[in-house]
């Protein structure tokens, strides 16, 4: 067996799929994993803001939770917002971007027009109105991040199908009488299928820092959700002395956040064979 | 000739653009179920004066109506008044957007300052110790929350070192408003204490501005110059004989520059996100904290123009780098 | 007995990768006169585009490991990193090439004036080679005076090329002209420097069919009239029958036949040039291909490496045969080359008609 290289793509896909699979867990396992289950809803008042300490691995916060707990179980909400908000606007978006794409011309320009529009404005700005005039909560988080994102994936699938749809297997699909619908799903979406795959997953990590912006804000879940965004803002007022209370939900969308960023890259290494091809 | 076509057509996609903006972000700012004439009026005005005031405002006319008047009154730049203060928008905005733009000018030169010799660096040096390390920190930069990374950085430089300040555009007046760029105004001025001052506050916001742009910058440039030196015809330029530092320096970085300038287009805009969340937390008087403000206080006609005009900035912004793009690349001409 | 202008003896090479090592080069041995037109023949993968690069010095540092032998041109050997700063003169100058694909070869975001005038300023003819400079390259000048004659030689040659209206042409970016156009202005640069040799690679696999006999003919006429030598590398049979004076075929990584044009094509010795040269439709449309496949250069066979799909294979072919000579400076690498075509059944083809 040849030298066993291991190239910077294959080890960020696997460390970014680890640390994906341990953010899953810990959402599931939350009330396995947490030291004290309860702090989800509870508050102890006696307790205020201690520090990292055996009992309390992250300290406490301002109601007396135990940080670390609180964590865990924001986990899932991260989750959550992430998968259905990525996921629906991907549903949304690619079908768009390959009729758009497909078709071209008139319905094609009009998409993309619009789409256009969306993108006109910072993502976040146009999250915030429409979270702001449906009210804090993580179903308006949500839908207020697909609305705006489903745009993107338009326009990427649209770029892509554009530019497969001249070429010749295309063509000779359609004559051996392949659908146009046929085409477009059995012809052209496999083939960027890679690229929409390694977006998805760096989509994720956007998507949670844009939710974790919201919830800074005040935008996302109210309290005594563990929005890991809000619990942030709510440091705030109790810097520099309380370090801990910021310091462990920001590590924590860092971490995960890492975690997607890692593994959509070591995929685009993986997938991508102009890259890995290099010094031949 | 054909430079000149390719500006005039997309000034011409201008309009519709920005007319379908105006549109969606009207729609979004009205279809809210909150009423603005209660929430100005207070919770102790009776019916009546809430009728009143609605009637005032022109908020009783049907939708279609209120959005006509919207469009006369930009052909005039009039965007209105704040539903909160009740000063013309336009006023605001033009007031505070100084701020932003020269945060984030400044963040985009510390960006690209950073970003692009390292992308560099690490494509010459590929798959090397440098070039992993540079590519973790990138993916790291990315990874970082801003507004949390603004707070920890506030944290530790402002309070517990006391480098620099705490939050603002300036300590004390500063020098004599021009261009409400703190800048220009301090050099046109000769103020050495209030540019001091200025970048010493401009510092951490722009830095933490800086830091994922310069990580999106880091990556394309390194594929981009690793497309360019694995090229036909830097092969064929070596294979020529021609010097080391000519093919790198004049062949290899014009090429990449082509792609750099397309991710400063990019970059631009998610400065500008950034830029909401930085400014609350340094309390920087700028368009973010003003959009954040109109929005918590439904006040719609703030929002709208603020939509608008972020999207104008956005539009011209793109349209410049296509423009510089027809210069620098040949081949967009075709 | 004069030196030859190239000498490639017993070349090993190969590179290094996330793969393991691949053995591309075995043993190369081959010369170039001074003037004459080499063919390089081959399939796709035999290491030819390897060989051509390794006369130029521009095989990718990184991975590149020569295990043995020398490329000598002119008493410089091109594969020896001690001789860098020579190799680089050499390159350009007395060493020109002419690539395969004229669409990617030219620098986009540059007019072909200015390329070509980068190309005049470090490697005119006309340069003083000996004129010590301690500026830093970037900030070099080029001097007037040459700069003018320079300019007329570029025209000349643009002309002698069969470009019309040169100076127009050098104002145009490269994706403005067609792909003809372009290999000619490779041809021209090629020339310009007055080199001794010229490398050509395929130089005529993207060109349209009929264009490339053109620029064929064009080469090998310019080369001729100015006395300059060619290693033209090309899988193309009928192309080398065309323009080369020598030929030799290479198959996996190894040289196995050298012989003058003419004899080359009446008595092909080495059984895979036969099987080559029959592989060549035939007239009546009859077709036969070589059974197998290429070996896999990771783990390449010892000794011959046609061994594994030669009907006259034996044990011995288990060492690299050396070069024997079947007829007038006709050299082959075989333990069994074929000497008698017909008693073989084997057809010389005559002509390589592929079109």
């Amino acid at each position: 067996m040849s030298a066993f290289k291991v190239l910077f793509g294959d080890r960020a896909a696997a460390i970014g799929a680890f640390l994906i699979i341990s953010l899953v867990l810990v959402a599931i396992f939350a009330p396995a994993l947490a030291t004290h289950p309860a702090d989800v809803a509870e508050f102890h008042l006696d307790k205020r803001l201690q520090a990292p300490s055996m009992e309390h691995w992250f300290g406490t916060d301002r109601m007396g939770s135990d940080i670390f707990s609180r964590i865990l179980f924001g986990a899932r909400i991260t989750i959550t917002i992430a998968v259905i908000a990525v996921g629906a606007s991907v549903v949304i978006g690619v079908p768009i971007g390959l009729v758009a794409g497909y078709y071209g011309k008139w319905i094609g320009g009009a998409m993309m027009r619009t789409s256009d529009v969306f993108l006109a404005v910072p993502q976040i700005v146009l999250a915030i109105a429409i979270a702001q005039t449906l009210g804090p909560s993580v179903e308006n988080v949500i839908l207020a991040l697909s609305v705006t994102y489903w745009p993107f994936w338009a326009r990427l699938v649209y770029a892509e199908t554009r530019a497969l749809k001249p070429q010749i297997f295309i063509e000779a699909a359609l004559a051996l009488g392949a659908s146009d619908l046929r085409v477009m799903v059995m012809h052209i979406l496999p083939n960027i299928a890679s690229a929409i795959i390694v977006r998805t997953s760096i989509g994720m990590g956007v998507t949670i820092l844009t939710a974790a912006a919201l919830g800074f804000l005040g935008l996302g879940a109210p309290a005594p959700t563990p929005e890991w965004g809000r619990m942030i803002s709510e440091a705030r007022e109790f810097l520099p002395a309380a370090w801990w209370y910021a310091a462990a939900p920001g590590l924590a969308i860092f971490v995960v956040v890492m975690g997607f960023n890692l593994l959509g890259d070591g995929l685009r290494d993986i997938l991508d064979p102009k890259i890995r091809r290099g010094s031949k | 000739m054909r430079r000149l076509q390719i500006i005039l057509s997309r000034l011409v996609w201008l309009v519709p653009t920005l007319f379908g903006l105006t549109l969606v972000v009207f729609l979004i700012a009205n279809v809210v179920p909150t009423d603005p004439a209660r929430i100005i009026a207070g919770e102790n005005a009776t019916a009546a004066q809430v009728e009143e005031l609605r009637h005032e405002l022109g908020l009783d006319k049907p939708l279609h109506q209120q959005f006509g008047r919207y469009i006369y009154g930009l052909g005039t730049g009039d965007m209105g008044k704040s539903l909160y203060t009740a000063r013309p928008i336009s006023q605001d905005l033009l007031s505070r957007l100084p701020a932003t733009l020269e945060l984030t000018v400044v963040a985009i030169l510390i960006a690209i300052l950073i970003g692009v010799p390292a992308g560099v660096i690490s494509a010459i040096r590929r798959n090397s110790l440098t070039d992993q390390v540079l590519r973790v920190l990138s993916v790291s930069g990315l990874a970082v929350a801003g507004f949390w990374l603004a707070m920890e950085l506030q944290m530790f430089f402002s309070t517990k070192l006391g480098i620099t300040p705490l939050n603002g555009r300036i300590s004390g007046f500063g020098p004599e408003k021009y261009t409400g760029f703190l800048i220009v105004d301090s050099l046109l001025a000769w103020d050495m204490e209030s540019l001091r001052d200025t970048f010493m506050h401009l510092l951490l916001p722009a830095v933490t501005l800086a830091l994922p742009a310069a990580a999106t910058l880091v990556r394309f440039t390194r594929a981009g110059v690793l497309e360019v030196v694995n090229s036909n015809y830097v092969l064929y330029e070596s294979a020529m004989g021609m010097p080391r530092s000519l093919i790198t320096w004049k062949y290899i970085l014009r090429n990449a520059l082509v792609s750099t300038v397309t991710q400063i287009g990019l970059i631009f805009g998610a400065l500008f996100a950034g830029a909401v969340v930085v400014e609350a937390v340094f309390d920087w008087p700028g368009l973010g904290t003003y959009a954040v403000q109109s929005i918590m206080r439904s006040d719609n006609k703030a929002i709208m123009g603020f939509s608008l005009l972020v999207g104008f900035v956005f539009v011209i912004v793109n349209l410049m780098v296509d423009i510089v793009h027809t210069f620098i690349d040949p081949r967009t001409l075709e | 007995m004069t030196e030859p202008l190239l000498d490639v003896s017993n070349v090993s090479l190969g590179f290094r990768g996330e793969n393991g090592f691949a053995h591309i080069l075995d043993g190369v041995s081959l010369t170039v006169k001074s003037g004459e037109i080499m063919g390089l023949v081959g399939e796709s993968g035999c290491g030819k585009t390897t060989l051509a690069r390794s006369v130029l010095g521009v095989l990718p540092r990184n991975s590149l490991e020569v295990m043995g032998g020398a490329v000598r041109f002119q008493n410089t050997d091109m594969l020896d990193p001690a001789y860098a700063d020579l190799q680089q003169r050499i390159r350009g100058s007395r060493i020109t090439f002419v690539p395969q694909d004229p669409f990617t070869s030219f620098n986009p975001v540059f007019t072909i004036g200015e390329q070509i005038d980068d190309l005049m300023k470090w490697k005119s003819p006309r340069r003083d080679w000996n004129a010590v400079s301690s500026t830093p390259t970037l900030l070099q000048r080029y001097p007037r005076s040459r700069r003018a004659i320079d300019r007329e030689a570029v025209i000349a040659m643009l002309n002698s090329v069969q470009l019309p209206q040169p100076e127009r042409l050098l104002q145009k970016y490269p994706h403005e002209v067609s792909g003809g156009q372009r290999q000619r202005l490779m041809i021209a640069m090629a020339l310009l420097p007055e080199p001794e040799l010229i490398i050509a690679d395929e130089p005529t696999t993207a060109l349209d069919v009929t264009i490339q006999a053109q620029i064929l003919g064009l080469l090998r006429r310019l080369a001729n009239e100015r006395g300059v030598a060619v290693l033209l590398a090309t899988h193309d049979l009928g192309a080398a029958y065309e323009i080369c004076d020598r030929i030799t075929v290479m198959y996996a990584g190894q040289d196995v036949e050298t012989a003058p044009v003419a004899s080359f094509f009446n008595v092909p010795a080495h059984p895979y040039t036969n099987k080559l040269l029959a592989s060549v439709p035939g007239l009546k449309g009859e077709m036969s291909g070589i059974p197998g496949d290429l070996p896999n250069f990771y783990s390449p066979p010892p000794g011959c490496r046609f061994a594994p799909r030669c009907e006259r294979a034996q044990l011995a072919c288990e060492v690299r045969p050396a070069q024997t000579e079947t007829a007038a400076d006709h050299m082959v690498c075989c333990f069994h080359p074929v000497v008698d075509h017909a008693a073989a059944g084997l057809v010389p083809s005559g002509k390589g008609q592929t079109s």
